[in-house]
C-alpha cells in the first residue's frame, strides 16, 4: 500500500509536468531602439518579428530578432543600417540569451505585475557582450507581458560611426522591448 | 494492479520525470523557430537605380525621392589650357521618385542638345532566397527623350515628334554576393527622325554592368554598351564608363571616367565618338542626394 501511494505521488508529479503550463513564448515581439544625438535627424527603428520564449520554471529567457526586419521611417536609413552598420547580410540575427535572476519572487499563477532583473549575453554584429537590465513583467489571464529598457554601446559590437556623421549618431543605442507571451502549445 | 504499477509505470514516470531534471538547458528558441528558411529579397546589387549610366537593378525606395545632377567634363587629352576638360562641362539634373517597391518613374533635363527625358521603370522579378527563391531579377524599363532646340530650319515643315526618341530595356541580374553584382541590358531604341536614310531608326544594343564592393561605402563600377547596328559611316564607338561609388550619409558620389558625352539613353548610344584608345575620355561625376517625402508608416 505505501509503495501504492508513492507511486500515485509521482504519477501526480509527472502528471504537473506535462500539463503545467511552464514556457510560454512569441513571435511578434516589439523591439524599438534610438540613437539619435541631435533633434536634426531622428534615427530610430522598430522590429515587430521578435521570437522570445521564456521558461518561468527556471526563468530562462531567449530573443532572437532578424537585423533586416528593423523598420526606419527613412528607407535611405534602413539601407544603411543594414549594408554599413550592422551588416546583416553577414550577421543576420541579434540574439539573447539570459536568465531572470529574480525568478522565484514571480508568482506566474496570480495576475499581478513584478519587478523583473535579467542578465544574460545579447550577440549582434558578431560579438557577445553581457547585459543585465530590469524590467517588468505583468501577469494577466494566463498571458505575460513583459518589457524592459537597457542601453548598449555600439562601440562594443565592433560598429563604428564614421566622423561625418558622428554629430548625428550617438554610441549610446536606447533599446526597449516589449512582449506578450503566450503559453505554449505542446 | 500493484504489479502493473511497480513493474512497468514506476520506471516510466522516473525516467519521465529525469528528463525533464536534466532538459533545463535546451535551447529554448528550438521550441518555435521554423526551421525552413523564409523567403528573403535580395536587395542593394547597387548603390545607386544607375551603374553610371545605365539604369541599375536598383528600385528608388518607395516615398523618396531621388535628385541627381550628373556632370561630364571636357576632354581630358585637351591638355592643361582646357585645364584637362574641367573648363568645360555638360549636365543633367534629374529627379526621381520610388513611386512603390516595384515601380519608379524619373525626368530629366540635359544641357546638351536641350534634351529632355523621362521613365518607367517596373520590376517584374526580385531576386530572392529562401523558400521560393529566385536567382535574379528582371526589371523593364520604357524611356523617352525629346530634344527642345529651335529648328535648324523653320522654313520647312517640321513635326514635333521628330523630337522625339523612346528606348525599351529589360534588366537583368543578379547579386552573386555581397561584393558583386551583374547585370545584363538588352536595348532598343527608336527614333523618329535620323541624319540620313543609312542610319536606322530602330538601333538594338546590349548593355553590361557590374559592381565590385571594395570596402562597406565604396564600390568600383563598369558600364559598358554594344550598339549592334550602329551606322559605320559615322565611325561611332561604344559607351564604356568605369568609377567609383562612394557613400557619405544622404550623399552618393559617382565618380567616374568614360567616354560618352551624352547622359540620357539616346544621347550615349547613338553619339558616343570619343575613343577610350586616343585617351578622349572625360572626366564625370554624379551627385545624388535622397529625400523621404512620404515616410515610411509606423505601425
Amino acid at each position: 500500500m505505501k509503495k501504492l501511494l508513492l507511486s500515485a505521488t509521482l504519477l501526480l508529479f509527472t502528471a504537473a509536468g506535462i500539463f503545467a503550463q511552464d514556457k510560454f513564448f512569441t513571435k511578434s515581439g516589439k523591439i524599438f531602439f534610438k540613437c539619435t544625438k541631435s533633434s536634426i535627424e531622428k534615427i530610430e527603428a522598430t522590429n515587430k518579428s521578435t521570437t522570445c520564449v521564456l521558461d518561468t520554471k527556471t526563468g530562462n529567457m531567449q530573443f532572437a530578432v532578424l537585423m533586416k526586419g528593423f523598420e526606419f521611417e527613412r528607407a535611405l536609413m534602413q539601407e544603411h543600417f543594414n549594408e554599413n552598420y550592422v551588416e546583416s547580410e553577414k550577421f543576420p540575427r541579434g540574439e539573447f540569451k539570459g536568465q531572470i535572476t529574480n525568478n522565484k519572487e514571480v508568482n506566474y499563477s496570480k495576475d499581478g505585475s513584478y519587478p523583473l532583473k535579467v542578465k544574460g549575453s545579447l550577440t549582434m554584429h558578431g560579438v557577445t557582450k553581457d547585459v543585465e537590465t530590469t524590467g517588468t513583467l505583468t501577469v494577466k489571464q494566463g498571458k505575460l507581458s513583459t518589457n524592459a529598457v537597457f542601453n548598449i554601446q555600439l562601440s562594443d559590437y565592433n560598429i563604428s560611426i564614421p566622423s561625418v556623421v558622428s554629430d548625428k549618431i550617438s554610441n549610446t543605442v536606447n533599446i526597449s522591448v516589449d512582449c506578450l507571451l503566450e503559453p505554449l502549445a505542446k | 494492479m500493484k504489479k502493473i504499477f511497480r513493474n512497468i509505470l514506476l520506471p516510466v514516470m522516473l525516467i519521465v520525470n529525469l528528463q525533464s531534471l536534466f532538459a533545463q538547458d535546451v535551447d529554448l528558441l528550438n521550441l518555435v523557430e521554423d526551421k525552413k528558411p523564409k523567403k528573403e529579397y535580395v536587395d542593394y546589387a547597387f548603390k545607386s537605380p544607375r551603374v553610371i549610366m545605365a539604369h541599375s537593378l536598383e528600385m528608388i525606395h518607395p516615398g523618396v525621392l531621388d535628385f541627381r545632377i550628373l556632370h561630364r567634363f571636357g576632354n581630358v587629352n585637351r591638355g592643361l589650357y582646357e585645364f584637362f576638360g574641367l573648363d568645360q562641362a555638360t549636365m543633367r539634373i534629374g529627379l526621381d521618385y520610388g513611386v512603390s517597391k516595384n515601380f519608379t518613374i524619373g525626368v530629366g533635363r540635359s544641357t546638351y542638345k536641350k534634351e529632355l527625358d523621362g521613365y518607367l521603370k517596373y520590376r517584374l522579378i526580385h531576386q530572392a532566397k529562401g523558400s521560393g527563391s529566385m536567382p535574379f531579377s528582371l526589371i523593364a524599363v520604357a524611356g523617352s527623350t525629346m530634344n527642345m532646340l529651335k529648328w535648324e530650319d523653320p522654313n520647312r515643315k517640321n513635326y514635333y515628334t521628330s523630337r522625339l526618341a523612346y528606348y525599351y530595356q529589360l534588366v537583368i541580374g543578379r547579386k552573386f554576393s555581397e561584393g558583386f553584382s551583374f547585370q545584363v541590358v538588352p536595348t532598343m531604341l527608336h527614333r523618329n527622325l535620323v541624319a540620313t536614310t543609312s542610319d536606322p531608326h530602330d538601333l538594338y544594343a546590349v548593355g553590361a554592368g557590374t559592381r565590385i564592393k571594395l570596402t562597406k561605402r565604396m564600390s568600383f563600377n563598369v558600364d559598358y554598351f554594344y550598339v549592334l547596328n550602329q551606322n559605320p559611316a559615322l565611325l561611332l564607338q561604344n559607351p564604356l564608363s568605369v568609377g567609383f561609388d562612394i557613400e557619405t550619409g544622404g550623399h552618393v558620389f559617382q565618380f567616374h571616367v568614360t567616354n560618352a558625352s551624352g547622359m540620357n539613353e539616346r544621347a550615349f548610344l547613338t553619339e558616343t565618338s570619343n575613343n577610350w584608345g586616343k585617351g578622349d575620355i572625360q572626366i564625370g561625376f554624379n551627385i545624388s542626394r535622397a529625400f523621404q517625402i512620404k515616410k515610411n508608416k509606423k505601425k
